[in-house]
């Protein structure tokens, strides 16, 4: 057994962590094909909006896997983040729509209407950076995560961990919602930033603009997965989960394990803003409701849905509560909450680890063994029919 | 006179202070006034297998945890190669030379065995150097070498969960190994094998002693006898004796409180 499992394995080792697995690369080439071609052929530019909605939360669940999955920092409070995010780009769009000729009946022109009816007569220092789009696309993700940083360092320089995170990244999405509601005057208040209409003078309110904004969500939703993909194969990504596993081991190996717990949840909180921002670009407003307790969790569940372990998983589990959400409320707005809740109770006993963990089980299992089986007889011999491209796959 | 003279240059070459790798003076840690660790020195030299042994609650495991940063001590000091370790975090600690292996192993099993050790390589610590890390070929041999020593070649890819006991003993020998730590710790690293695992890890030790010196706390004798160059009994977290394991076991107060029963 020894000698050929040896020169088997030297040989292999060049490519013996590649960036993606073939089976990886087919799960890529399906969700892009869905999002990018499928979708958009199938449905209406209403519904596509719909689905592009969601997929914004699709960032989130990414960030969700890389934290809560491979660091086993379970956060509650992604909402913030995402809010944060969102919120940034809402200033901009904002600032934007109030100009003077659009406000000339308030009593200040040139100033956000919740401004101007919380006799704010000048828009205050926070918001003038916002004024500059490139400026803006930085912020957009520079606050949240400089505000994750901010956190986490503080937390975990002093080692709090598990649930003890969890609750105070609760408490900080609650905080933060009581914040933006009671501050009126500078954000908008309960209603949120609304009648957002121009990013850089182009209009993103018509059917045309959406369908663009769709597009552009979908390829940032794919660059944000590979991004995540080379964090999970990079050796961070290992280290990432030992952690989870040893945290003590690690840190006698001679790794700051704070520092890496400070990435992960940074790294989440920036896929979290990107989301947050597209959020408000296609949906055209932003409001402490996506910031809370509530969404917070919600977003949790998506991940968990979808396979906390699973990058591709958790977009999937994210496009189907979502979906089910929409159907389902339609009809019984009432059961949606206790839906939702039954379900998260589901994927914790039943399938822990959520779509993707059946999809591994079903299909791909399957799949690999009838590659294999296609593989295995000695290439040599029988190499020119048996192996067309594109017949494993189906 | 033939070897005085050949001796006495070297005397003068090492000569001033005693070079000890690791100095532990006068050290105390107070657990709400519990003085597990009471008053204890005592001195490692480079190349030397010291082991700690001492009734259950004497503070061996807590004298390792103090020296390697888990514990902050309450008084005394703690020098390994004149660097003062009371103040440094345990990842400063690990990176200045002292390797810790844990008491029950303390390996990751959801990775493999390859990837275990590749994550004890001294190599791109920080967040960025993880990030950018590549798997060379330096890297590769070295895990190789390691897995051959630790009798681990033929898993290297198997998941570490599905290693037996003392595999995954030997796992975490071999993840200390390769940061090369000139100081390496172990503590228990025989408890719970059986009978052929455990002279193969004495021969381990054995072989992996060279340029390094090993501080072992152990509770089986007869494998204390086949590895120590000198012992050091803790008793109520003070040094009770210390020398050869011959003086040691002879020691009336030895006698009294651990060996004679």
């Amino acid at each position: 057994m020894t000698n050929p499992v040896q020169t088997l394995t030297k040989s292999v080792t060049v490519n013996d962590n590649p960036f993606m697995k073939p089976v990886e690369w087919l799960s890529l080439v399906l969700l892009a094909g869905v999002i990018l071609v499928v979708l958009p052929l199938m449905l209406d530019s209403f519904r596509l909006n719909l689905v592009g909605k969601y997929l914004t939360y699709a960032f989130v669940a990414l960030g969700l896997v890389i934290c809560w999955g491979y660091a086993g920092i379970l956060s509650l409070g992604q909402g913030v983040f995402f809010g944060l995010g969102g919120y940034c780009m809402a200033m901009y769009l904002k600032l934007e729509a109030s100009s003077v000729a659009n406000t000339k009946i308030q009593s200040t022109p040139g100033i956000p209407d919740f401004m101007d009816w919380n006799q704010i007569t000048a828009i205050p220092w926070f918001w003038q950076p916002f004024k500059s789009l490139p400026l803006t696309l930085i912020l957009v993700v520079a606050v949240p995560v400089l505000f994750a940083m901010l956190i986490s360092f503080a937390m975990f320089k002093r080692r709090v961990g598990g649930t003890y995170f969890a609750i105070i990244t609760q408490a900080i999405a609650a905080i933060l919602t009581i914040l933006i509601v009671g501050q009126q005057g500078y954000t908008g208040g309960i209603n949120g930033i609304t009648d957002l209409r121009t990013l850089h003078g182009w209009d993103i309110r018509t059917d045309g603009a959406k369908t663009i904004l769709y597009f552009v969500n979908g390829g940032l939703l794919i660059a944000c997965i590979l991004a995540a993909q080379y964090v999970k194969k990079s050796k961070l990504g290992r280290i990432l989960v030992a952690m989870r596993d040893k945290e003590d081991r690690v840190r006698f190996s001679g790794y700051s394990v704070a520092g890496f717990k400070v990435f992960a949840f940074c790294f989440a909180a920036g896929l979290a803003a990107i989301g947050g921002a597209m959020f408000t670009l296609q949906v055209g407003f932003m409001s402490p409701s996506f910031v809370g307790i509530v969404p917070s969790i919600e977003m949790v569940i998506y991940a968990a849905v979808g396979g906390r372990l699973s990058l591709f998983g958790a977009v999937w589990g994210t496009l189907l509560v979502n979906w089910a959400k929409t159907s389902f409320s339609e009809s019984f707005p009432d059961l949606w909450l206790f839906g939702l809740g039954a379900l998260f109770i589901a994927v914790v006993l039943a399938f822990p680890n959520g779509l993707a963990g059946i999809w591994r089980e079903q299909i791909e299992s399957r799949l690999t063994r009838r590659v294999k089986g296609l593989r295995a007889p000695p290439p040599a011999i029988v190499p020119p029919k048996s192996t067309p491209v594109g017949a494993p796959a189906e | 006179m033939n070897a005085a003279i050949l001796s006495s240059p070297v005397v003068g070459a090492e000569a001033a202070p005693p070079d000890h790798l690791l100095a532990v003076e006068a050290l105390t840690v107070s657990f709400d006034g519990f003085k597990a660790v009471n008053d204890v020195s005592f001195y490692v030299e480079p190349d030397e297998i010291r082991v700690i042994i001492g009734p259950n609650g004497a503070g061996k495991t807590t004298v390792l945890d103090l020296i390697c940063g888990r514990t902050k001590a309450s008084a005394g000091s703690i020098k390994y190669k004149g660097q003062e370790l009371t103040k440094l975090s345990e990842s400063a600690i690990v990176q200045a030379g002292v390797g810790r292996k844990f008491q029950t192993p303390s390996i990751y099993d959801d990775l493999t065995v390859f990837e275990n050790l590749e994550i004890s390589f001294p190599r791109g610590r920080s967040v960025f150097g993880a990030l950018t890390f590549k798997r060379d070929a330096e890297v590769r041999d070295r895990i190789h070498a390691i897995a051959e020593t630790i009798f681990l070649k033929d898993q290297l890819k198997e998941r570490a969960e599905f290693l037996s006991h003392g595999q995954k003993q030997w796992l975490e020998i071999g993840m200390l190994l390769i940061q090369d730590p000139e100081l390496l710790m172990l503590d228990e690293p025989v408890a719970g094998m059986s009978v052929g695992e455990r002279i193969k890890t004495a021969e381990l030790l054995n072989q992996i002693i060279k340029g390094r010196s090993v501080l072992v706390i152990e509770h089986d004798m007869k494998f204390v006898e086949d590895i120590a160059h000198r012992v050091t009994v803790l008793h109520q977290g003070k040094v009770l004796s210390e020398g050869s394991m011959e003086r040691v076991k002879n020691d009336p107060k030895v006698i009294e409180v651990y060996l004679g029963h």
